[in-house]
């Protein structure tokens, strides 16, 4: 552009609109709500941003996006440019793009949103994304020279995918490992197609599979081959452990295993990764809600995922229980505002004590307590405290429990040697991604615990800058 | 995809199949199971490993059509593929010189206890095994059981075949007996496991049963596999699928395992009346039409154990 708009002028334009599905319609179906901004919009989207020397949305990023020099590009309209930048550190901007919590990454610390509305950074990450993908011009990054090492990536969701992404770029051999008969992870099995369509994921997996990486499904690492076997038979020089945390918390109270309660992690999979919703097209059913009371219990991404779902599949009406109030919720805005409008109601500061059924086993309600919010608790936000005598019976059909994942002890309990700390996650350094075992590496949810897509890519980048370092130094 | 080697009935609607698994077939013990998804839009399903390869080509998996999925299966023959099978999964068997183990299998669970049974006779054990069935009809893998059992007793609801009575007929017999038995393992619809686990309670016999639960990915992720054992609660896939019958809560199992009923009625009807032919749909490359093929078996048998020869007709519901 040779006459750069100056800075008052792009503070007078008005965050551009995401164009949606009407709640109407999409309550009906699972297909994508946000439909994706138009060309026009989004380069005059980039234009509000103010090319600002600190760039705290690039350091707001757990993989250090260079967002600055993206939204440059797609105000010139160069927008195969702006994602060739963006692939420099982003292997998945398409998933990212629609499912990044950004109001507490990027948009959270844009200059911008401390008057007004933050720039719509990941919105127009999933617009140049979408664009190079429809435009079939999908911008790969280079491949360094060959090094002959093998790397065995074991769990194919955002660590992985991420650490394999950056691993064969600089030139080793990538294989990653999956127990599940498709790729990606919770990008398949947890977050529905409404929020992530599920052939995008294939399309994004597909750019890794033509950057090199090789993928192998049904692979449960721990029973069908263990980590020493893939390091002393199977001839891979290092192990990147990114399984996850992939067991589910229950609330153990009465009730609990009557049928019709379900984790989340079981109902998303049912209906995501084996498509249940068009059961008996697809041969795997999950619990009929229609017609019937849905209660999800829990406020995170996944609970809201959970009881939009539920919505979906035809739940009379449905309910999120949560334990604390709305502000405390660590599910994304952009998603709490989605639910509202479909008509989810928001059941705060109440939680379940008892599932109840009848003489088959079957869910017909739940017994809840109200709760008062009291001092804060060791995650720094206030512990609820139940109010006695509050007792209330709510009828339902269907109930899922959202209450977060623990680490899936599966391959630690087949490597002795790697040292896990309370939870069962790996223990493994902060910053280098190292185990207690040599040439093994562990990063994403299963060290952490429950964290976001963008988190655990940002681990998998780390691990293999970490890895490259061990293959060429042994350090 | 998974190519069968072999299939053929034991019975009209109990099938054996030898299906191509190397590295299953390598690893897999006694006591552990596959999930198998027959086709691009099919469910998974848990099947109990039956046999394998020593020399680590195949797995066998006994397959009794009760639903769509199994029914289906059972269409599928030699040369045929399968999509995807993982495994092994669950513990495998606790193998151990126990003394005098009593291995029972009721109906299908014949095929489920048939390695563990071999299991317990190499490590020593002397194997008494008790094979029930409502008619003689029913009685799968007699031969391969008498084959690696020390005694072996046959017991049938309406005595067609052996003793008219149930297992556990046969089972307090030899507790009356007084030979002193260390060892019990039930494997059978869950009213026989009970049946067993309150006959041998009493006495304090040790007893293990293998759980059938509803299963989705069979790595602990779901926790729809989740059964109660002393007041806990536990998952299937992983913490089993075998547990000490004197803890398991048998009620809540039934109950869980009823809870697709209505699902599975419908998406059966659709099957049997050819609504919905699963074949041409799907992703290429899973589709069920490119797993089939017309061709017969391509013949010459891939080295290992002869499979068992067809043992009797008609199972049990």
């Amino acid at each position: 552009m040779s006459d750069p708009l100056p800075a008052k002028e792009r503070m007078k334009i008005p965050r551009q609109p995401m164009p949606e599905r009407s709640p109407a319609e999409r309550t009906r179906n699972f297909l994508e709500v946000n439909l994706g901004m138009e060309s026009a919009a989004a380069r005059r989207e980039a234009q509000r941003c103010l090319q600002c020397k600190s760039q705290h949305c690039c350091g707001g990023c757990p993989v250090g996006v260079k967002v600055r020099e993206f939204l440059e590009r797609i105000e010139r309209g160069d927008f195969l440019g702006a994602a060739a930048k963006m692939r420099e550190d982003n292997v998945l901007p398409a998933i990212t793009g629609r499912v990044c919590p950004q109001e507490d990454q990027c948009e959270g610390v844009c200059i911008l949103g401390k008057r007004g509305e933050p720039v719509a950074i990941g919105w127009l990450e999933r617009f140049i994304a979408d664009y190079e993908r429809q435009a079939g011009q999908v911008g790969l990054p280079p491949r360094a020279p060959h090094t002959g090492k093998k790397v065995a990536i074991v769990g194919s969701g955002p660590a992985g995918l991420s650490a394999a992404g950056d691993l064969v770029q600089l030139g080793h051999d990538v294989v990653v490992l999956e127990a599940l008969h498709e790729i990606g992870g919770v990008l398949v099995y947890g977050i529905p197609e409404f929020r992530l369509p599920k052939s995008i994921v294939r399309e994004e997996i597909d750019n890794l599979r033509r950057m090199g990486v090789q993928f192998r499904t049904n692979v449960v690492v721990g029973r069908t081959i263990t980590i020493d076997e893939l390091l002393d038979e199977e001839g891979f020089h290092a192990v990147f452990i990114a399984t996850g945390a992939g067991l589910p918390t229950f609330l153990h109270i009465p009730g609990e295993n009557l049928c019709g309660v379900y984790s989340a992690n079981e109902f998303l999979t049912r209906v995501n990764l084996m498509k249940s919703y068009r059961f008996p097209d697809y041969d795997q059913p999950v619990y009929d809600c229609r017609g019937r009371q849905a209660a999800v219990i829990g406020g995170g991404n996944t609970a809201l995922d959970a009881v939009r779902t539920a919505v979906r599949l035809g739940a009379q009406k449905a309910f999120l229980v949560y334990r604390r109030s709305e502000s405390e919720m660590p599910a994304r805005a952009e998603e709490i505002k989605h639910a509202r409008q479909e008509g989810v109601e928001f059941m705060m500061l109440t939680a379940p004590v008892e599932f109840l059924g009848d003489e088959r086993g079957r869910l017909t309600g739940a017994r809840l307590q109200r709760t008062e919010l009291g001092a804060p608790d060791a995650s720094g936000r206030r512990r609820p405290v139940p109010v006695p005598g509050s007792e209330f019976d709510l009828p339902l059909g269907m109930a899922v429990i959202a209450v977060g994942n623990r680490g899936n002890p599966l391959v630690q309990s087949a490597t002795p040697d790697l040292r896990t700390h309370r939870g069962g996650y790996i223990e493994a350094d902060p910053e280098t991604l190292r185990t207690s075992k040599r040439g093994v590496f562990a990063g994403g949810d299963i060290v952490t615990g429950g964290a976001t897509v963008i988190q655990a890519m940002g681990a998998g980048r780390r691990a293999a800058r970490s890895i490259d370092r061990f293959l060429r130094t042994g350090e | 995809m998974h190519r069968i080697i072999e299939a053929r009935f034991l019975a009209p609607d109990v099938k054996w199949f030898r299906i191509e698994a190397p590295s299953i077939a390598r690893k897999r013990k006694a006591g552990q199971f596959v999930i198998v998804r027959v086709h691009e839009r099919g469910e998974r399903i848990p099947l109990t490993i039956a046999d394998a390869d020593p020399a680590g080509q195949w797995v066998a998996l006994i397959v009794q059509g009760v639903g769509k999925t199994t029914h289906l299966l059972n269409t599928l023959q030699a040369g045929d593929a399968v999509c995807d099978i993982v495994g092994p999964l669950g513990r495998p068997s606790e193998i151990d010189l126990y003394g005098t183990a009593v291995v029972i299998g009721g109906g299908l669970g014949a095929a489920i206890a048939y390695p563990t049974a071999r299991a317990l006779k190499d490590a020593g054990n002397r194997v008494i095994a008790i094979l029930g069935a409502r008619s003689k009809s029913l009685i799968i893998l007699e031969r391969e059981m008498r084959a690696i059992s020390d005694e072996l007793m046959l017991i049938t609801d309406d005595g067609t075949s052996g003793v008219r009575g149930f297992v556990t007929d046969a089972l307090r017999q030899l507790i009356e007996s007084g030979r002193p038995l260390d060892y019990v393992l039930a494997i059978g619809p869950i009213p026989m496991m009970r049946a067993v686990a309150d006959t041998t309670r009493p006495r304090g016999i040790r007893t293990v049963v293998s759980l059938n639960p509803i299963m989705v990915d069979g790595t602990g992720m779901c926790g729809g596999c989740r059964v109660v054992v002393g007041g806990r609660s536990q998952f299937a896939c992983v913490d089993g699928p075998e547990f000490d019958a004197h803890q398991v809560d048998f009620g809540l199992l039934a109950a869980r395992n009823a809870m697709y009923r209505e699902a599975e009625k419908t998406a059966l009807d659709r099957f049997v009346s050819g609504e919905g032919d699963p074949h041409g749909i799907g992703e290429p490359g899973c589709r069920l039409a490119d797993a089939v093929s017309s061709r017969p078996d391509p013949g010459a048998a891939p080295p290992g154990r002869p499979a068992p020869a067809p043992a009797a007709s008609d199972p049990p519901p």
